[in-house]
């Protein structure tokens, strides 16, 4: 069974260094795509991607860079809105570069599809009652 | 068949009035035929929530004691300037007010996270608030600073008072540059990447009266999720815009300035609002119920969409240098359907105003004139409609060179 999921991968300084990334294609043949990279005043590495491979081969690859001691967490998770702020105007919709900011035909309303989301952080600051929050 | 509103508040105290949204008459009317129609149908609701730029509050602030005169010195809500060009304890507080040190667009574009429309949320939330003033001190007025926290049961009045709200009609975004531009109508991508727009269309209240056939001075509104009243015609009023065959205009045209008391209204209704670049507002929730007296209003009030027109215009270039080219015009319907076609290319919309939440206005004011809670008014004088010659006025500057 082939997977294809979005990850955030936190690095703690002392593995900034290592080629982690490079066994994920070697030893486990997984395919990755880097949505986002970044490293922290304070040296933490945050490296937002996609991987996509057969099922038990991603999971071992989990393990070990988990057990390496780098932190997985599921995208989906990053980037939130707050449901009680937004006001459903639309603004957002034109930012999203991957739709996943789309205007509802019959309600009118604007649905967040956060499966689709790629946590780029570019609806955060022209949202007009700054209702969308991205953790990184 | 004519009505009045004095039949018309007969019906709804007895809760027999029958009350319809903007949206509902349309398919109301096509069903029955306008004749049945205005003669079944007692009121229409509209409504709209936008960013409202010209809003704002004022304050009595009650007396400190010892007194203290901020009449004429400085007074801060949450480090947010309040006007104090009044008398002693009055303030005012308008919606794009942002603290001094809020770094602006020092670093383009700046955040504008916190202003005036922020503070107004907040204490329509109930939420303490930071006063800190200052003052010069006299005989009377002793004291130089105060610093104490408020909310709106503490103080004597807070009233809403906006001078421009529910423009009848508005532009439609683009840029025709080649930067990312970050304006009022948000941020409009290089090469027309997208188009914004701001309007309520079939919902919109002066939409829906286009001629100012019953909306006047003194007409009781849903303003910021309380009751409210139209103060007069509000600034930039412009009704002899153009308009179409109907009389619906296809740009920018009439205006209102309203009033209430903001201790009964609600922070979902009045919301701070910053756009990246630009600078603070406050999005407003209005909805203005149009009593059918005639055939000729309920036909009015079947507007859609699809009859509204709005203009496209430049925001990297004509807008800024006030030219008035515009680029074309398209209807709601279009806009509302996600893209436009602006000179052969597509382009993806966006809306700045909440039509779901313009819908729940309308909604919730027609449940309160169904229950008899929201009673009509007759308004002392209509605004000025085309025949009053306003029109709109730019600044042409005048060399200042007498001084001796």
């Amino acid at each position: 069974m082939i997977v294809a999921r979005k990850i955030v991968l936190r690095f703690p300084p002392r593995l900034v260094d290592q080629p982690i990334i490079y066994r994920l294609v070697k030893d486990y043949d997984l395919q990755f795509n880097i949505l986002k990279a970044s490293v922290t005043p304070n040296e933490e590495g945050i490296l937002v991607l996609e991987l996509s491979g057969k099922k038990k081969d991603y999971d071992e690859a989990v393990r070990f860079v988990t057990n390496a001691g780098v932190e997985v967490q599921a995208l989906v998770k990053d980037v939130s809105r707050l449901e009680d702020r937004c006001t459903h105007c639309g603004a957002c919709v034109t930012m999203c570069p991957v739709g996943a900011l789309v205007v509802d035909p019959q309600t009118k309303r604007v649905d967040f599809l956060d499966t689709k989301c790629i946590a780029c952080g570019l609806c955060i600051k022209p949202c007009p009652v700054r209702a969308m929050e991205v953790r990184l | 068949m004519t009505k009045t509103i004095a039949e018309i508040n007969e019906k709804i105290s007895k809760g027999q009035a029958v009350v319809v949204t903007a949206e509902e008459v349309i398919d109301l009317v096509k069903k029955k035929g306008s004749a049945k129609a205005a003669q079944e149908v007692d009121v229409v609701t509209t409504g709209t929530f936008g960013p409202m730029c010209s809003s704002g509050a004022y304050f009595n602030l009650g007396h400190s004691k010892p007194r203290i005169k901020i009449g004429g010195g400085q007074a801060y809500l949450n480090d947010v300037p309040a006007y104090t060009g009044v008398a002693a304890v009055d303030i005012f507080l308008g919606a794009t007010a942002i603290p001094e040190d809020d770094p602006r667009n020092k670093i383009h574009p700046g955040d504008f996270n916190y202003g005036g429309g922020h503070v107004i949320e907040e204490l329509v939330a109930g939420k303490d608030v930071r006063l800190v003033a200052t003052a010069y001190g006299t005989d009377c007025y002793p004291r130089k600073k105060i610093e104490t926290l408020i909310n709106l049961k503490s103080i004597n009045e807070a009233v809403l008072f906006n001078m421009r709200n529910a423009y009848q009609n508005y532009n439609v975004a683009v840029n025709l540059g080649d930067r990312t531009i970050y304006t009022y109508m948000g941020v409009l991508k290089p090469h027309m990447g997208n188009a914004t727009y701001s309007s309520a269309g079939q919902l919109s209240p002066l939409l829906n009266d286009p001629l100012y056939k019953t909306i006047g001075i003194g007409t009781r509104i849903f303003l910021g999720g309380g009751t409210g009243y139209v103060a007069w015609h509000g600034t930039q009023h412009n009704p002899g815009a153009l308009r179409n065959e109907k009389g619906v205009p296809k740009r920018g045209a009439g205006t209102l300035a309203v009033i209430g008391d903001l201790k009964q209204m609600k922070p979902r209704y009045l919301v701070g609002t910053s756009f990246i670049g630009y600078g603070c507002t406050m999005t407003v929730g209005i909805g203005v119920p149009i009593p059918i007296l005639s055939e000729e209003i309920l036909l009015h009030t079947t507007i859609t969409d699809e009859d509204i027109l709005a203009p496209i215009v430049d925001y990297s270039e004509a807008y800024p240098q006030r030219k008035p080219d515009v680029l074309g015009e398209v209807s709601y319907a279009q806009l509302r359907s996600g893209k436009i076609k602006v000179k052969d290319k597509e382009v993806p919309t966006a809306s700045l105003s909440s039509y779901s939440r313009a819908v729940e206005i309308a909604n919730t004011l027609k449940d309160w004139i169904k229950k008899g809670q929201f009673i009509l008014t007759q308004p002392v004088a209509l605004l000025p409609g085309v025949e009053s010659g306003i029109t709109l006025k730019g600044l042409e500057e005048r060399p200042i060179n007498n001084i001796q």
